[in-house]
């Protein structure tokens, strides 16, 4: 998606190398893919409309560096906001001085709402807090021995009402019972509920009353589509909210909700559950949700490798010379040395999010030959890596012998160069071949 | 070096070969979107589209069902956009409909299954009620060993139900106890077998793996087992559907798809997708908790919700 998102942005952006301002239309068309990849990870329509209206804002105006990407700073600039939107830094979840501090788990049916109240158990636990354990589900199936079990697995204590007890009544006799005992945390799980049910949406405000509590978390499905925002307001609305979780981000969703949520709520979002286990709880970190939210992988990491390691004014050399078709294998091994001073192939390519995954599995052995190009290439006199040319059958078995290769992987070197550098020639608007290096710098 | 792949053993090329084919897919599918503008009002259109999109039906999806909408308009120019785009929805869906009842075995075996808490025990509780109003003897199996308390889960519906449960132990082998539901149910002479798995989110081998295994269980005790596959998808769910469609389908055959939770206010849009990128088709949809609380899958009401 990133290759994708950044290969538009930047063909639409090159031609605007070297002025100093990117227009507006140039902008909106690359802000185009943005909002696509926004969708695509389900945020919702409004808000990625919105986003980019902002984003848009803080674009034109910008300066483009001396960077042949401007399409790269755009992205900068979408991550950016992204990271801003979902609340910058991480927020943990507040105690209150008066114990127990109860916090109210809400949400639809099947977002994770018992999963997490275990593991919420579990991490409270590990912060040498003791907790209590209680369900007012007493609509789904075996929700309460659901939350037993957790709490016996997470060890911690579990409160059960008499059966037929109403949702407040159990509330507020787990509340009495955290208090009597001495609890530093007492969590409350509920029934999931769609949030047009009116009946059960007045129920979760007579809960929370009756709870007094100081925490209402509500837990989101991380896989939900346009709905969250609706979750998001009338959750927020009707209950009032402190926070949010999102669950299931283990999978494989881009977990464009959490912004939307995020946007429509105010609250910050507290938890990520990553898998079944109770230990599968994070707590939120934004800049990994908009990596994750724009498809960029591990990207940004690479594109910072890439700005520390990389020496512009050489990229800039190069890319001057291939553009007057002088290019030599003098370039070709100082490409070579920079790809490499970025590490090792394959690490790059995997943080590639756009990268297809039989691609990836074509690296290995392209890793290989690249030491092998590149031991050819240091067995050339200097003289040799400018006049690729006058390089003879005897000077080539010279350089294979030199190189531990053989003659005819220095033939297939050379006639790939000259490939590609008739093929430089033959392009007006610049350095394919320079693209490839390029390419994997993003 | 050349782009196009002319060169396919050198480095640059093969490597930006990989890299274009997934730039080519993703720019075929930008291509889609909005089509040619043509001289349709641009702010209609605009509306539409995000009717569409907050459906969650996709940008993808959303950009082919308006160019098909517009093959409409071409043939039939009385057609506004709307209703071009309701039919072409209406044509998509009621292409790919499936049948989810009994027959043609004894038993008749299937097997339920979808990501976590999209609802299938509770579908499975639904439908074997259905079977046993039928005068349908009806098993369930609990085949999630794995979540806590699910197999008490399954037995309280099969109760409601009128049907027989067989279950483990938590934490037992999930492949054995559907093993021993089908021996038992070929012993007791039973017509219908449904057998709720456990919730696996399809980017998970390990589980996917054991989800097959199961499928094949069901084949070696009753031939032809299984005799339905359901894929049940959540309709609050965004575009994530399509990527569980997917992997589930190429994991285990899938015969068709229930769409759950469809008594809030999601749309369920990415079926669309599934059904036009996978072939799919739905069968039924879950509009509740209670017993009663669903219904065969209607393309047209479907398409209508849609706007
Ligand atoms: N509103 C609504 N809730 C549903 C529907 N189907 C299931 N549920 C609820 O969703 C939750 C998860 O369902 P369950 O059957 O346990 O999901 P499973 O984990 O896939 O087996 C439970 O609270 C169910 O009552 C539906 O069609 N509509
Ligand atoms: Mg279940």
């Amino acid at each position: 998606m990133f290759e994708a998102l950044t290969g538009r942005l930047d063909g639409i952006f090159r031609k605007l190398t070297g002025q100093a301002r990117l227009t507006p239309e140039s902008i909106q068309e690359g802000l185009r893919e943005v909002r696509r990849a926004l969708l695509e990870a389900d945020v919702q329509v409004a808000v990625a409309k919105d986003f980019i209206t902002r984003v848009e804002a803080r674009a034109v105006g910008q300066e483009v560096l001396r960077s042949l990407t401007p399409g790269q700073q755009v992205i900068g600039l979408v991550r950016d906001e992204l990271i801003r939107l979902l609340g910058d830094r991480p927020v943990t979840l507040a105690g209150s001085p008066h114990l127990p501090t109860v916090v109210l788990l809400a949400g639809l049916q099947g977002s994770g709402k018992t999963t997490f109240a275990g593991k919420l158990a579990h991490w409270l636990k590990n912060a040498g807090k003791r907790t209590l354990l209680a369900s007012a589900d007493v609509y789904r199936p075996a929700a309460i021995e659901q939350l037993e079990r957790l709490g016996a697995q997470a060890e911690v204590g579990f409160f059960r009402a008499d059966e037929g007890t109403q949702p407040a009544e159990i509330v507020r006799r787990a509340v009495d019972e955290a208090r009597r005992r001495g609890f530093d945390f007492l969590v409350l799980d509920t029934a999931g509920r769609l949030h047009i049910d009116e009946p059960l949406m007045a129920e979760l405000a007579e809960l929370k009353a009756a709870a007094r509590a100081h925490q209402v978390l509500l837990v989101v499905d991380g896989m939900t589509g346009q709905e969250a925002v609706r979750i998001g307001r009338a959750f927020a609305e009707r209950t009032g909210i402190d926070g949010l979780v999102l669950t299931k981000m283990d999978g494989d969703a881009r977990g464009g909700a959490a912004l939307s949520l995020r946007q429509v709520t105010g609250k910050p979002i507290l938890f990520l559950g990553v898998g079944e286990k109770l230990d599968a709880l994070e707590a939120f970190d934004p800049e990994r949700v908009a990596g994750r939210i724009l498809g960029m992988g591990d990207v940004l990491g690479l594109v910072e490798r890439a700005r520390a390691t990389v020496d512009r004014e050489a990229v800039e050399r190069m890319a001057e010379r291939a553009r007057r078709a002088d290019w030599t294998l003098e370039d070709f091994l100082e490409q070579l040395r920079q790809m490499k001073k970025m590490g090792p192939l394959e690490d790059l390519a995997k943080m590639l999010p756009g990268v297809p995954r039989q691609a990836l599995s074509e690296i290995g052995p392209q890793a290989g030959r690249l030491k092998r190009f590149e031991a050819i290439l240091l067995s050339m006199t200097p003289f040799e890596r400018r006049h690729p040319r006058r390089i003879d059958g005897s000077r080539r078995r010279r350089i294979a012998a030199g190189s531990g290769t053989t003659v005819p992987e220095v033939n297939q070197l050379l006639k790939d160069f000259e490939q590609a550098r008739t093929l430089m020639k033959r392009l007006k608007h610049g350095p394919r071949g320079l693209k490839g290096l390029r390419g994997l710098m993003r | 070096m050349s782009a196009s792949g002319a060169d396919r053993s050198s480095l640059f090329g093969r490597l930006r070969d990989g890299l274009q084919r997934t730039r080519r897919q993703l720019g075929e599918r930008l291509a889609n979107v909005l089509g040619r503008r043509g001289d349709l009002d641009a702010s209609a259109l605009e509306r539409l589209e995000e009717a569409l999109l907050e459906a969650d039906v996709g940008p993808t999806t959303a950009g082919r069902l308006v160019a098909r909408a517009r093959g409409r308009m071409d043939q039939d120019p009385a057609l506004d956009l709307e209703a071009a785009l309701e039919a072409a929805a209406t044509e998509l869906l009621a292409s790919h409909r499936a049948d989810l009842s009994p027959r043609g075995a004894k038993p008749w075996v299937a097997v339920v299954l979808g990501v976590n808490g999209c609802g299938k025990t509770t579908l499975v509780g639904k439908l074997a009620a259905d079977c046993a109003r039928h005068g349908l003897s009806t098993m369930l199996v609990a085949a999630d060993t794995f979540r806590a308390a699910a197999a008490e889960q399954l037995m309280v519906w099969a109760e409601r139900a009128g049907a027989t449960v067989v279950r483990a132990r938590e934490g037992g082998d999930p492949a054995a106890v559907v093993h021993d539901g089908l021996e038992a149910s070929r012993a007791r002479g039973l017509d219908v077998v449904w057998i709720d798995t456990a919730g696996r989110l399809h980017t998970k081998r390990n589980l996917m793996s054991e989800l097959e295994k199961i499928v094949r269980v069901c084949g070696r005790s009753v031939p032809g087992a299984p005799h339905h596959t359901l894929l049940v998808l959540d309709a609050t769910v965004g575009q994530n559907s399509l990527a569980q469609a997917r992997t589930f389908a190429e994991l285990v055959p899938i015969t068709s798809i229930a769409i759950n939770k469809l008594d809030g206010t999601a749309r369920g849009g990415a079926v669309l997708a599934i059904a036009d990128e996978l072939g799919l088709p739905i069968s039924v949809v879950g509009l509740g908790e209670g017993i009663d609380d669903w219904a065969a899958f209607d393309p047209e009401a479907f398409a209508r919700g849609l706007f």
